[in-house]
């Protein structure tokens, strides 16, 4: 029944192509200023921060964006730079650019050079681009060095009403904040540095409202896992994504980016949550956030962004918070998951076009239909990624495995999603209550979320894992298995072994 | 810049759905600060795996044209992915649909990635299966993928065929263009100017 809803909602929002869609403006051109203040009641945030960042429309039609706040990192960067000296450009905006290295970071062995000489020539690259062109980087001895998603918005880089670039698909994540954010390839990385503009089509927006309230033991990734797996992994395709509703109203920023952070795996362009006092409060005292009168000032213009009670989407959906549980992915894709409590859904429940999919998960899962997901065997657990490796996802990990131990013959790893993540995970003793239960406490970077460092699955080994991809071959072994959930449920996967309903494990040594 | 209209070449079948760009270049292939060599990895790991994979077999080793399905090149934003397969010798794309980031990386390196619809690609991918040295034409101006006499129709957001079709598909020259219009923008947003814009 449920699956039913799930692949009629799925066939209602599956989109024949990317395609263009003809945009009305909201503001006519000649529009008064008295007109466009009132017709701007209609208009939802995206709409407001496009238009306020438009430089014009280029001959193909596209948007020429310009964008607030960019961001690299080492893996996407190196070859945009090259295009820059080969066409003799400089960057236009440095200031507007920052940088950090996070995906190829060992955990472990940081000493430079890097036992790979590969992970090392691209540190090199960085760090020569980033002194030639005049970009600040926060290198691996910098104690603000972080995954990029972590560190923009914990340094206070990520601001409501901007737009924000990276080199990387999770992009998305600072829409939490009420940006819109695109993860871009490396081309387009060159056109940020040299322009501080992109090429766009402007997507349509779509609101996605949770309402009600989450039970105990269901965290934003179960809410962000449970969309994706209504809407299906391309149901966001043309559209931007306006996270709206109690359940978000409610969460914390670091809940709101584990939210955005998924857009994109939902196919979204972009996600993001309307800015409220949550984030003015969040914002305060960060160090790129502005000071003083200034920062009141900047309250109010960003708070005025918000999508009114008035304000139009292209397309609406709603969920009920009472229907989320905590949820598991079984698959190769994110849309591929299940309630804890439920079994993997059958090859024959899916319409006959998905079938060859379904079966292809299956076999590569090495799981069959029907199964239960709870007790799933798992051989490794992994709590990090910018996706949930901030000190409040450390936080709720480190609540289930206080006083108990990893299974034996799990290898668990715990990776900050920041140095400064890190420190504070510290200062409050999260590390001895990780290593004192049989985890292993490293240092910050993206790890095992993609495995372009040391850390990695071998063979077909299962990971419970707290990112946001479960790809074939994601984890670092081209056989690899991952099974995505919440950090709470990622710690009691470990404890047990296997996939294990964290609501069971919170009540009795609930800290 | 050169003008894209027309791709003709020999087809790969490769009649998949979600196929992620970390299939299509796993992320150990990342580790480079060049994209040359890139192109001998493209689906890499699918390839050990499957020994009849279309990028194993001899008779579509010089393909051009290669016919996807839904949600092609979802997940990582790596260009990567269509510097791999452009250097394997793919020059355009035909599927259901693709992912957004992944199509406007295509639209950058200059391959045309095109949409038709499910039955059609059914009936290309047969064709090429059957004739692998089959010619396959795709068409930015008719809007048509034509083979052995057959011809299908096809769908591009309209913004990047005409980049492609009029060779201003490198954006980066009519960006560099705006620079007053760009500074213009940048003195009227308030976080670049203390709030008191
Ligand atoms: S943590 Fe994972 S998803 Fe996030 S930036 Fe790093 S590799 Fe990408």
């Amino acid at each position: 029944m449920a699956e039913e809803t799930a692949n009629d909602r799925r066939s209602d929002v599956v989109l024949p192509c990317v395609e263009s869609v003809p945009f009305i403006c909201p503001v006519a051109p000649g529009a008064t200023p008295l007109e466009t203040e009132l017709m701007s009641d209609k208009q939802n945030l995206f709409n407001k921060v496009w238009d306020l960042h438009a430089v014009g429309t280029l001959q193909s039609g596209q948007t020429q964006l310009f964008i607030g706040q960019h961001l690299i990192h080492e893996v996407t960067s190196p070859q945009a730079f090259e295009m820059l000296r080969e066409r003799n450009l400089k960057v236009m905006y440095p200031e507007r650019t920052m940088a950090t290295v996070d995906h190829i970071i060992p955990t472990e062995n940081q000493a430079r050079p890097f036992a790979d000489s590969l992970a090392e020539e691209m540190m090199s690259a960085i760090e020569q681009n980033c002194r030639e062109f005049g970009i600040t980087l926060l290198d691996l001895d910098d104690n603000r060095q972080g995954v990029v998603h972590v560190m923009g918005p914990e340094q206070g880089l990520t601001q409501p009403g901007q737009t924000i670039a990276c080199g990387d698909s999770h992009t998305s994540t600072h829409g939490a904040f009420g940006a819109i954010a695109f993860g871009i390839g490396t081309s387009q990385v060159a056109y940020v540095l040299a322009t501080q503009t992109l090429a766009m089509q402007r997507p349509k927006v779509r609101r996605v409202e949770v309402n009600g309230e989450l039970a105990p033991g269901v965290f934003a990734k179960d809410v962000t896992l449970y969309i994706i797996q209504k809407l299906g992994v391309q149901g966001g395709v043309g559209y931007a994504y306006e996270y709206a509703g109690d359940v978000f109203d409610r969460m914390t920023m670091e809940e709101r980016m584990t939210v955005c952070n998924m857009a994109i795996e939902g196919g979204a362009r972009c996600g993001y949550v309307n800015p409220d006092q949550t984030t003015v409060d969040y914002l305060r005292g960060r160090p790129f956030a502005p000071q003083g009168a200034d920062f009141d000032r900047a309250a109010e213009w960003w708070l005025s962004l918000a999508s009114g009670p008035d304000a139009e989407y292209d397309d609406i959906v709603t969920f009920d918070a009472a229907d989320i549980e905590p949820t598991v992915t079984w698959g190769i894709t994110p849309a591929q998951s299940v309630g804890v409590t439920q079994n993997v859904p059958s090859v024959a429940s899916f319409p006959e076009s998905e079938q060859k999919l379904i079966a292809e998960a299956h076999e590569y899962m090495g799981i069959g239909d029907d199964q239960p997901m709870e007790g799933t065997k798992i051989d490794v657990a992994f709590v990090g990624s910018c996706t949930n490796g901030r000190i409040s996802d450390l936080r709720e990990a480190a609540a289930v495995a206080k006083g108990r131990h990893v299974a034996e013959g799990v290898r668990a790893l715990i990776v900050p999603g920041s140095q400064l993540v890190a420190k504070q995970a510290e200062e409050e003793g999260l590390d001895k209550i990780f290593t004192e239960a049989g985890f292993q406490w490293r240092a910050a970077g993206c790890s095992m979320c993609l495995a372009m460092n040391p850390d990695k699955l071998q063979g077909r080994e299962v990971c419970a894992s707290s990112s946001n991809r479960n790809f074939k071959g994601r984890q670092g072994s081209p056989t690899g298995r991952t099974l995505l959930m919440s950090p709470a449920m990622v710690a009691a996967a470990a404890i047990n072994g296997a996939v294990t309903d964290v609501r069971k494990m919170l009540e009795p040594a609930a800290v | 810049m050169q003008t894209i209209t027309q791709i003709t070449g020999s087809g790969i079948p490769l009649l998949l759905d979600d196929i992620d760009t970390d299939r299509i270049i796993p992320a150990r292939y990342l580790r480079c600060v060049t994209f040359d060599g890139i192109g001998e990895h493209a689906f890499e790991d699918d390839r050990q795996q499957d020994p009849n994979h279309p990028f194993n077999k001899e008779q579509f080793q010089n393909g051009k044209v290669l016919v996807a399905g839904r949600n092609f090149g979802c997940g990582s934003s790596r260009e990567h992915a269509p510097q791999s397969l452009m250097r394997w010798g793919v020059q355009a794309i035909v599927a259901e649909s693709f992912a957004e980031i992944f199509f406007g990386n295509c639209t950058s390196l200059g391959i045309p990635a095109v949409c038709a619809s499910r039955d059609d690609l059914r009936k290309l991918s047969a064709a090429v299966e059957a004739n692998p040295a089959l010619d396959v034409t795709v068409d930015l101006e008719a809007l048509t993928v034509s083979f052995g006499g057959e011809s299908i129709s096809i769908t591009m957001p309209e913004g990047a065929r005409s980049a492609l079709a009029t060779g201003q598909w490198d954006f980066l020259a009519q960006l560099l263009d705006a620079e007053t219009g760009i500074k213009e923008t940048a003195a009227k947003l308030p976080y670049l100017n203390a709030f008191s814009a």
